[in-house]
């Protein structure tokens, strides 16, 4: 086959309409969910056809989270990483600011959207799994807005880890369930929140957290998410009149990164990186399913898995609790297989590192999902000519990482 | 006729008893499961993440994979029990990942080499069909598909497309072990379902006392027992077989009895 031939006219119009991405993707799901997951599609397309679903929706973005969130030209960290880049190397580089949402990540964009189906679709109960918290806090905030109960599922390790997102929740009135099967992390509230939700499909939402799940999941949380893609390219535009060399963000299951990269597929000039997290090493334990995986099936998609040769599921390692999950969206196995976006990996030290050096230069503290894009900029940067330019997702804040960066710094606070 | 066709033939409904490959003493679990009188075996192929089971199969899983088993232990299991028990059918019941991961060719030529009669895979819908099911069906592997409270009349010919051995009633809506189902909901969906198949119809999912088990044999044409046996084989470990021996012998009085 030709390259052409394996080259589609448009990145921009997967699913199919069994819901895969090449190989990827598709509805794996018990039976008992298959009806609803079917529903929920029918009533996708029809709020897709829905000015008044879409009003709604950009109304509550832009007054209750802040949107459109600013573009902003990181100057001391560009010149920091320029000392050590050779002669005329160093892109410029951006960010986008999605860490200034209300609740301080991009996860509140998907939420906002996939409360506003659950009560179209009449359910009156939500649930949902959480890694670093921030999936549930926004959960727990849309609910709390919309008057419904809320039930976050939540591995018992990332209960110890992200405290400061626990206590959040439960101010805002949902309810914490912990999880302890397994290694008590994302995978494992994932498994929980599956089973509650095949025990009350009846009047129950599950409000997934990430660009993964069964179909229709990974498409509607990531048109959710591309706002992210949408207002940074106009904001590019606008503001210097032309688009980024390259896109960089990191991923968990890969919500942010679909959101920013998905406007930007058909942008030929635009490279993409997507940056897994790499743990201890990927000789040692990680969370890097790209790099690490292989293509299997798990939580309704198929898609590339951290496994053994038998197909047994393999945890995860990262110091970041929401990039800590062995698996990753089905788009982004297809993106990687397809070679539209380049897929890295970056480790807990590097990410730490990243972390202090964005605190330093533009008083920003990220979260550590985010501090693993920065750490990939940095590389990137020196490699890329001065008038080049970077853009990267700030795709969340840090003050619920403040405890494990002590921690890892030594430090008793 | 086939040997899962047979099992459902006699004159008694069948009972059909579940079991986890790899926990406890399984060879011994097995035979005793046949001992006590168990129609249909139902093997079930252990996961890391078992996203359908309730505590007791999830804790089997986690037992089974911390002892090491593999899939190939899982065929060898199945193909010793071949051997011993020439006429009993074995079902292959387990999650998509291991049953695909070699490819679905791979699983239903050592399915056909180790005499398993058929396979449930909880989270392959027929929509995902591809991924194993023709595989299954030109080895002659009964693809056995389940329905469940959710599955309304204008889906049932989607299930029971390429759905062949019987059609297996998930009769709650939720996972194994917990809750049970109301019979007169039980006996409303087995009519349904029986208007739209003639494939034998099997109920399962929170059955626990013979005269639980009795009450579906009334109405159904099988019974599927569960998270009963496996708490057993986590009650009395290796020497689980006496128990569970027993205990199968009752169930199966009962159904014996239920329709005499
Ligand atoms: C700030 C932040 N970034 C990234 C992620 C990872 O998710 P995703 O890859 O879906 O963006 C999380 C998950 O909790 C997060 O809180």
């Amino acid at each position: 086959m030709t390259k052409a031939e394996l080259t589609p006219n448009s990145f921009r119009n997967q699913p199919d309409e069994r819901g895969h991405f090449g190989q990827f993707g598709g509805r794996y799901v018990a039976e008992t969910l298959m009806p609803l997951v079917l529903d929920l599609e029918r009533e996708y397309r029809a709020a897709k056809q829905d000015p008044a679903f879409k009003a709604q929706f950009d109304d509550l973005l832009e007054h209750y989270v802040g949107r459109p969130s600013p573009l902003y030209y990181a100057e001391r960290l560009t010149e920091e990483v320029r000392k050590d880049a050779p002669a005329g190397k160093g892109a410029q580089i951006w960010f986008k600011r999605d860490e200034l949402n209300h609740t301080g990540a991009h996860k509140i964009n998907n939420c906002i959207g996939q409360i506003l189906l659950a009560m179209r679709m009449g359910k009156t109960r939500i649930i949902a799994e959480t890694g670093a918290g921030q999936h549930g806090v926004a959960t727990a905030t849309v609910c709390a807005r919309f008057g419904l109960p809320c039930f976050i599922y939540m591995g018992a390790k990332d209960i110890d880890r992200q405290q400061p997102n626990v206590f959040r929740m439960r101010l805002l009135g949902a309810e914490v369930i912990p999880v302890t099967s397994g290694a008590g992390t994302l995978k494992d509230a994932m498994n929980e929140g599956l089973r509650d939700w095949v025990a009350n499909v009846h009047d129950t939402f599950y409000i997934i957290g990430t660009a993964a799940g069964p179909h229709p999941y990974p498409e509607l949380v990531r048109d959710f998410q591309s706002v992210i893609g949408t207002e940074a390219r106009a904001q590019m535009l606008s503001r210097i009149n032309r688009l980024p060399d390259l896109l960089v963000a990191a991923i968990g299951g890969g919500s942010n990164a679909i959101g920013l990269f998905h406007p930007f597929l058909d942008d030929k000039d635009v490279a993409m990186l997507g940056i897994e997290a790499a743990g201890h090493g990927l000789e040692k334990e990680h969370a890097a399913s790209l790099a690490g995986g292989r293509p299997g099936i798990l939580h309704g998609n198929k898609t590339y898995l951290l496994q053994d040769e038998d197909g047994q599921i393999a945890e995860a390692h990262s110091i970041s609790a929401g990039l800590d999950y062995p698996g990753i969206g089905p788009e982004h196995s297809w993106l990687k297989e397809i070679g539209r976006v380049r897929y890295d990996n970056v480790t807990d030290v590097e990410a730490l590192a990243a972390f202090q050096l964005l605190c330093r230069t533009e008083g920003i503290i990220p979260a550590l999902e985010p501090a693993h894009a920065i750490a990939a900029v940095e590389r990137e940067a020196k490699k890329m000519d001065r008038d080049q330019i970077i853009l990267a997702n700030l795709c969340g804040r840090g003050d619920k990482d403040i405890f494990t960066v002590a921690e890892a710094l030594g430090t008793k606070i | 006729m086939t040997r899962l066709s047979a099992a459902f033939n006699k004159p008694h409904p069948a009972l059909v008893t579940f079991i986890t490959a790899g926990d406890g003493n399984t060879a011994a679990n097995l035979d005793a499961l046949v001992a006590g009188g168990a129609d249909v075996i139902e093997l079930g192929m252990p996961f890391t993440d078992p996203m359908a089971d309730g505590p007791a199969i999830q804790e089997a899983n986690i037992r089974s994979l911390n002892a090491g088993t593999t899939t190939s232990d899982i065929f060898a299991i199945a193909a010793a029990f071949r051997s011993r028990h020439p006429d009993t059918p074995l079902v292959l019941m387990g999650y998509a990942n291991p049953m695909t991961i070699r490819g679905g060719d791979w699983f239903a030529s050592e399915c056909n080499k180790a005499g398993v009669d058929g396979v449930i895979c909880v989270d392959i819908p027929p929509e995902e069909d591809p991924e194993l099911g023709p595989w299954l069906r030109s080895a002659g592997i009964d693809l056995i598909r389940l329905a469940t409270p959710t599955t309304d009349e204008a889906r049932m010919p989607t299930v029971l497309n390429g759905a062949s051995g019987f059609l297996y009633y998930v009769s709650v809506a939720g996972i194994t072990g917990l809750q049970q189902a109301a019979q007169t909901s039980i006996d409303e969906a087995v009519a349904r379902l029986k208007a739209h198949t003639d494939l034998p119809v099997a109920v399962g999912f929170g059955v626990r006392t013979p005269e639980q088990a009795a009450n579906i044999a009334r109405v159904a044409d099988g019974v599927v027992v569960g998270s009963a046996i496996v708490e057993l084989v986590a009650e009395h470990g290796m020497n689980a077989a006496g128990p569970v021996r027993e205990y199968v012998a009752s169930l199966k009085a009962a159904i014996q009895s239920a329709r005499s």
